[in-house]
C-alpha cells in the first residue's frame, strides 16, 4: 500500500470509498422510504437504558471498524442503527438445539448491540413468542404478507431431506421443514443462516447423516449468508444485519458464505497462545505444567490453525472467555463437516486416522481445511444487488474456489 | 367432542404438537407428539468416546452443559476413572450457573406469559405496584428494581408496543383471556422482572463462561476432569464468578421467589383443585455430588409413587425401560434408517390431519419405571426430598406453604411444579458459595489437580446418571475397539413428553391435561400453562434412534 497520500493508488482507494459512500446514501434513502415505520425511537430507547448519545457515537465508531470500513462511514453506521428497529425478521427453527437463539438472546449487555437486537421487529420466533398453535401460524403468514420481499429470514437449524422431509414437520398441517423454509425464504429480502446447522448441516449431518440433513443454502439451492459457529457469537449476527441496512446487500463473504469481517481470519492468527506454538511449548496432557502456564493446545487437538472465526478477538459472553482461554482446544465449529473433519477432537489433525467414517472425500476435506482454503469468493460489495435465489453458481462447500 | 390441535407449542425448546379431545370446555383426552427426529445414536457410533460429550451436548442448547456432564460421567464410568476434587467442584460451579440461569429464564421468558397478561399491566397503578412488591418481599428486604418511576417507564415501553400496532413477539396472543387471574399491579411487577431477567440471564451465561469457556455449549469438561486450571488458579476469575452469583441470588430472592408467591396467591384455586396434576409418580437420579464418590448429592435421588410422600422409595435402575409401541420406531429390526428402508417407522397423520392416537404418533419413546409413567423435574426432586425429610428442601417447602397458607397437596399441580422450580433455583444458588469455599480450601492445601490420567479402554461400558434442570438424565455408552459401539440416552423430557405405552397408560404431559377446563377453546392458554410447567425440551427428548430397538428396552448397570 502506497505511503504517499498523493499516490495514484491512494487516489483510487479514495475514489472507491467515495463511490461506496454515495451508493450507501442512495440505498439508505431508498430503504428509509420503503421500510415499515420504525417501532421505536432508538435514541429515546437508549436514554431509557441510560446510554448517552456519546456512548452511541462511540459504539458506531467501533462497529464501523469491526465492519472494516473507514472512519468516515461511522455516521452511516449510526444511521443504519436507527433504521434497525424497522427491519422485520422472521426466524425459523428447524433441526436444531436452540443454542443459537440462546446465544443471540443473551449476547452483550448493557451495550448498544443489546438494544439493537431488542428493537428488531421480531415477527416470528417460536422460542419467545406469546402466541401458539393457530395464532402463531397466523402471525407467520401475516408477517410474510405484510412485509413481502422486505423481511429478513433468519434460519436456525438444518433441513432434514430424507424421507421426503418428514423427519421434521411444523404447524397444524404438518408441513415439512423443507416446505416451510422454501416458502419463507422465497419471499424474504435475504436469508441469513445463524449457526452451523443452518449453514452447513452440523451435528445431525455428521456421518452417516441418517436424516440426510443439509444446510439451508444447500437444501434449497439458494444463496444465504452463513454465520456459522456452534453457536456463533451474537455479534457476528448483529454486524451482518447492520451491513445489510447500510448497503442494501449482504457483506462480502468467503466461498462458504461467511462474512469476511467476522470469519476472514483464522483462530490461529489471533490466538493469545500463538507465541507458545511458535516457541514449541505445548500442553501434553490435561492439567500439566504447560496447561497451568497457558501453553499451546495444538497437541491436545486444537483446530485453530484450520478454523476461520473471530473467537480470540471477541470471545464469548461479553469477552468473558473462549475455549482456548479456558484450557481446551478449538474444535473448528465454524467449518463445514467439522465433527468429521476435525475428529477426534482431542487429537491433532496430523494424527487423524484417515480411513474414517465411510466418507470418500475425507482426505480432500481434511486437506482443504488443513491448508486454510475457504477462499474468498467475493460477492457483495458496492453495486451488488440484494441476494436472491439463483444468480452465480453456488460455490461448493468445503472445496477451494480458485 | 371436538379435537383441537396446538402446533407449534411455542416457548419451549424444540418441536411439540399437542392434540386434545374437548367436551364442552373440558379436556377429556390428550396426545403429545414430537415432530422432529435427528438420529444422534447412529451418528455417535464409531467415534472416539472422548468426543461424545461435546457432541451430545448438541442435543440441546437450552439444556446446555447437561448432556456434556452426563456423557462425561458415562465415559468416566466406562474408563474406570474418577476426576479429582477440584474437577468435581468446578463442574458443580458450572452446573450451578446453568440451573440458576435456566430456571429464571424459564419462569419469565418461557412460562411467564401464561400467568401474566402484559397488556393488562398497562392499567396498573405504579404506586400500588410498589406496595405489592414490598409486601411479598418480607420485612426489610428491598424488592428488585422497584420504584414508581421504574414501573412508569416499564408501562411506557409496553404502551409503545401496543400503540405501534405491531406487537412483535407479543402479537395475536391471549391477552384478556379470563383465565388470567393477576391484578394489573401484579402483572406490572412481573412484567418488569421479565425485562430484568433478560439482563440477569446474561450474567448467568457469563458465570458459566468463567470456568466453562463459553455459554451456550461450554468446552472445558474432559473425561477425567476439567481443563480450566488457569481460571481456577486466578483469584480474579473466582471473583468474577462469585460476584455474578451474588447478583443472581439477589434476583432469585427479591424478584423470582416473590413473583412466584404473587402468582401462587392469585392462582391458588388451580393449585387446590390439582389442575395439571399428571401421573402422580416421581423419579430423580440425584445431582451435584458433595463428595467424590457421589454418596451424597445436593439434589435427592429416589422415587415416590401415587402421591405417596409418606413412603419414599429407593431408585432401582433395573426398573427403567423404554417402549415404542406408540412411537415412530420399528421393533426388533437393526436396520440403518438412511438405507431407505422403513426404519424408522414413521406413519404420519391421518386423513383429517390429526395424529393417529391409537397407533404410532410421536418421535418420542415411552420411558417407564416399574412399568409406570413417572414425572421428572424440580417438582419430582422436591417431592422426593420432602418425602425423605431432606432438611433444606423441607425448609423451603414449609416456608412456601406457610407463607401462602396452602396445603401440601398444592404441590401436585401445575402451580406446584412452577413453585418447585423457583425453590430449586434458590436451593442451588444458596449452596453454591460452599463449593467456591471448598475449592479455595483445597487449592490452599496444595492440591491443584484438575485431571486424573486415563486412557480410552479397548472395551468397556458405563452410564452417567445425573439431575439436570428439567429432571433425571441418563447416558449409557458401550465401547468396543476403543470406539463407541452403542450409545443411549433417556432424557428428562422423554419421561415427561412420553406417549402411551403398551398398557395404554398416558405419559405425564398427556395425563396432566385431563380434566383441565379451557375458558375459550380457541385459545390454548390453559394447555400452554400446564405443558410449560414441565419446562419442555423436545430436542433433548428425541435425540437418538435405537437401531436395535426392541419393544421394551432394559438398561442393565454393571
Amino acid at each position: 500500500m502506497g505511503n504517499s497520500k498523493d499516490s495514484k493508488y491512494s487516489h483510487l482507494i479514495e475514489k472507491q470509498y467515495e463511490e461506496l459512500m454515495d451508493y450507501c446514501e442512495v440505498t439508505m434513502d431508498r430503504m428509509e422510504r420503503e421500510l415499515p415505520e420504525a417501532k421505536f425511537d432508538l435514541h429515546e430507547t437508549l436514554k431509557d437504558y441510560g446510554v448517552s448519545r456519546r456512548d452511541f457515537i462511540k459504539w458506531s465508531s467501533v462497529m464501523t471498524s469491526a465492519l472494516m470500513l473507514p472512519k468516515a462511514f461511522s455516521p452511516m453506521v449510526a444511521r443504519a442503527a436507527e433504521d434497525f428497529s424497522r427491519l422485520p425478521v422472521i426466524w425459523l427453527h428447524l433441526a436444531e438445539c436452540t443454542g443459537c437463539s440462546e446465544a443471540f438472546l443473551r449476547n452483550s449487555y448493557p451495550n448498544v448491540d443489546d438494544i439493537l437486537l431488542e428493537t428488531i421487529s421480531l415477527e416470528y420466533h417460536e422460542t419467545v413468542m406469546a402466541a401458539a398453535g393457530y395464532q402463531a401460524e397466523e402471525n407467520l403468514h401475516e408477517a410474510m404478507d405484510t412485509f413481502d420481499g422486505k423481511y429478513i429470514c433468519v434460519v436456525e437449524g438444518a433441513i432434514p431431506m430424507g424421507m421426503k422431509g418428514k423427519f421434521l414437520t411444523l404447524g397444524p398441517k404438518g408441513k415439512t421443514g423443507y416446505e416451510v423454509t422454501k416458502e419463507v425464504t422465497k419471499r424474504a429480502a435475504a436469508t441469513i443462516c445463524i449457526g452451523s446447522c443452518s449453514s452447513y448441516g452440523n451435528v445431525q449431518a455428521a456421518s452417516p447423516n441418517p436424516t440426510n440433513a443439509k444446510g439451508v443454502g444447500d437444501a434449497l439451492g439458494i444463496r444465504t449468508v452463513n454465520i456459522p459457529g456452534c453457536p456463533p457469537n451474537g455479534v457476528n449476527f448483529t454486524g451482518t444485519v447492520l451491513y445489510y441496512l447500510l448497503f442494501g446487500a449482504l457483506p462480502p463473504t468467503d466461498g462458504l458464505g461467511r462474512p469476511l469481517w467476522a470469519y476472514g481470519m483464522k483462530i490461529h492468527d489471533n490466538c493469545e497462545r500463538r507465541a507458545h506454538y511458535d516457541a514449541g511449548e505445548f500442553v501434553e496432557e490435561w492439567g500439566d505444567e504447560g496447561a497451568i502456564k497457558g501453553w499451546c493446545l495444538y497437541k491436545m487437538g486444537c483446530k485453530g490453525p484450520y478454523t476461520y472465526s473471530n473467537c480470540p478477538k471477541l470471545r464469548f459472553n461479553d469477552r468473558m472467555s473462549w475455549p482456548v482461554m479456558a484450557g481446551h482446544g478449538c474444535m473448528g465449529c465454524t467449518e463445514p463437516d467439522f465433527w468429521d473433519a476435525m475428529a477426534p477432537l482431542e487429537k491433532p489433525i496430523a494424527d487423524k486416522p484417515l480411513p474414517g467414517f465411510g466418507i470418500e472425500s475425507n482426505v480432500d476435506r481434511v486437506g482443504a481445511i488443513a491448508t486454510g482454503v475457504a477462499a474468498v469468493g467475493l460477492a457483495a460489495h458496492a453495486g451488488a444487488s440484494v441476494w436472491r435465489k439463483g444468480g452465480e453458481e453456488e460455490p461448493k462447500k468445503g472445496k477451494a474456489k480458485k | 367432542m371436538s379435537r383441537i390441535i396446538v402446533d407449534p407449542i411455542t416457548r419451549i425448546e424444540g418441536h411439540l404438537r399437542i392434540e386434545v379431545e374437548v367436551e364442552g370446555n373440558t379436556i377429556k383426552d390428550a396426545w403429545s407428539t414430537i415432530t422432529l427426529w435427528r438420529g444422534f445414536e447412529t451418528i455417535l457410533k464409531g467415534r472416539d468416546p472422548r468426543d461424545a460429550g461435546l457432541m451430545t451436548q448438541r442435543f440441546c442448547g437450552v439444556c446446555t452443559y447437561s448432556h456434556y456432564e452426563a456423557s462425561t460421567l458415562a465415559c468416566e464410568d466406562a474408563f474406570g476413572v474418577k476426576p479429582p476434587p477440584n474437577a468435581r467442584l468446578i463442574r458443580n460451579l458450572i452446573k450451578a450457573s446453568q440451573y440458576i440461569t435456566d430456571h429464571i429464564m424459564h419462569f419469565y421468558h418461557l412460562h411467564g406469559l401464561d400467568w401474566v397478561d402484559i397488556i393488562n399491566a398497562l392499567s396498573a397503578d405504579s404506586r400500588k405496584a410498589v406496595e405489592l412488591a414490598k409486601s411479598v418481599c418480607g420485612k426489610g428486604v428491598t424488592p428488585y428494581n422497584c420504584s414508581e418511576t421504574h414501573y412508569d417507564a416499564v408501562k411506557a415501553r409496553i404502551a409503545k408496543f401496543a400503540e405501534s400496532g405491531r406487537l412483535g413477539p407479543f402479537a395475536n396472543a391471549y391477552w384478556g383471556n379470563s383465565s388470567y387471574k393477576l391484578s394489573p399491579e401484579a402483572n406490572l411487577v412481573i412484567t418488569s422482572h421479565y425485562l430484568d431477567a433478560l439482563a440477569v440471564s446474561k450474567l448467568g451465561a457469563q458465570m458459566m463462561a468463567v470456568f466453562g469457556g463459553k455459554n451456550p455449549h461450554p468446552q472445558t469438561l474432559v473425561v477425567g476432569g476439567v481443563t480450566s486450571v488457569m481460571d481456577m488458579l486466578d483469584p480474579q476469575r473466582l471473583g468474577e464468578y462469585l460476584f455474578r452469583l451474588k447478583e443472581m441470588q439477589k434476583f432469585v430472592d427479591t424478584a423470582y421467589i416473590p413473583d412466584v408467591l404473587i402468582a401462587g396467591a392469585a392462582y391458588a384455586d388451580e393449585g387446590l383443585k390439582g389442575v395439571g396434576r399428571g401421573v402422580g409418580n416421581y423419579l430423580a437420579y440425584g445431582g451435584f455430588p458433595l463428595d467424590d464418590d457421589w454418596t451424597q448429592t445436593l439434589l435427592p435421588k429416589g422415587v415416590v409413587q401415587n402421591l405417596g410422600i409418606e413412603n419414599p422409595m429407593e431408585l432401582d435402575e433395573e426398573k427403567i425401560t423404554e417402549e415404542v409401541v406408540h412411537s415412530w420406531y420399528k421393533g426388533d429390526e437393526a436396520l440403518h434408517p438412511y438405507d431407505g428402508k422403513t426404519e424408522p417407522d414413521y406413519t404420519g397423520f391421518d386423513d383429517s390431519g390429526h395424529i393417529k392416537g391409537d397407533e404410532k404418533y410421536t418421535w418420542s419413546k415411552a420411558p417407564r419405571y416399574d412399568g409406570l409413567p413417572h414425572e421428572v423435574g424440580p417438582l419430582a426432586r422436591f417431592v422426593i426430598g420432602f418425602a425423605q425429610g431432606d432438611e433444606k428442601i423441607s425448609e423451603l417447602v414449609n416456608f412456601t406453604l406457610n407463607t401462602t397458607g396452602l396445603p401440601a397437596t398444592v404441590l401436585f399441580s401445575t402451580l406446584g411444579r412452577t413453585a418447585a422450580r423457583a425453590l430449586e433455583a434458590k436451593l442451588v444458588a444458596d449452596y453454591t458459595e460452599n463449593w467456591i469455599n471448598e475449592l479455595v480450601a483445597n487449592i490452599k492445601s496444595g492440591d491443584t489437580r484438575t485431571w486424573t490420567r486415563c486412557k480410552v479402554p479397548k472395551k468397556g461400558r458405563g452410564r452417567g446418571l445425573t439431575a439436570v434442570p428439567r429432571g433425571a438424565l441418563g447416558h449409557w455408552v458401550n465401547i468396543e475397539d476403543k470406539v463407541i459401539a452403542n450409545y443411549q440416552a433417556i432424557v428428562p423430557s422423554t419421561w415427561n413428553v412420553s406417549p402411551r405405552d403398551k398398557a395404554e397408560k398416558r405419559g405425564p404431559y398427556e395425563e396432566s391435561l385431563i380434566g383441565t377446563r379451557m375458558a375459550n377453546v380457541n385459545q390454548p392458554l390453559e394447555i400452554l400453562r400446564t405443558i410449560h410447567s414441565f419446562d419442555p425440551c423436545m430436542a433433548c427428548a428425541v435425540h437418538i434412534i435405537d437401531t436395535k430397538t426392541k419393544e421394551i428396552k432394559k438398561f442393565k448397570v454393571a
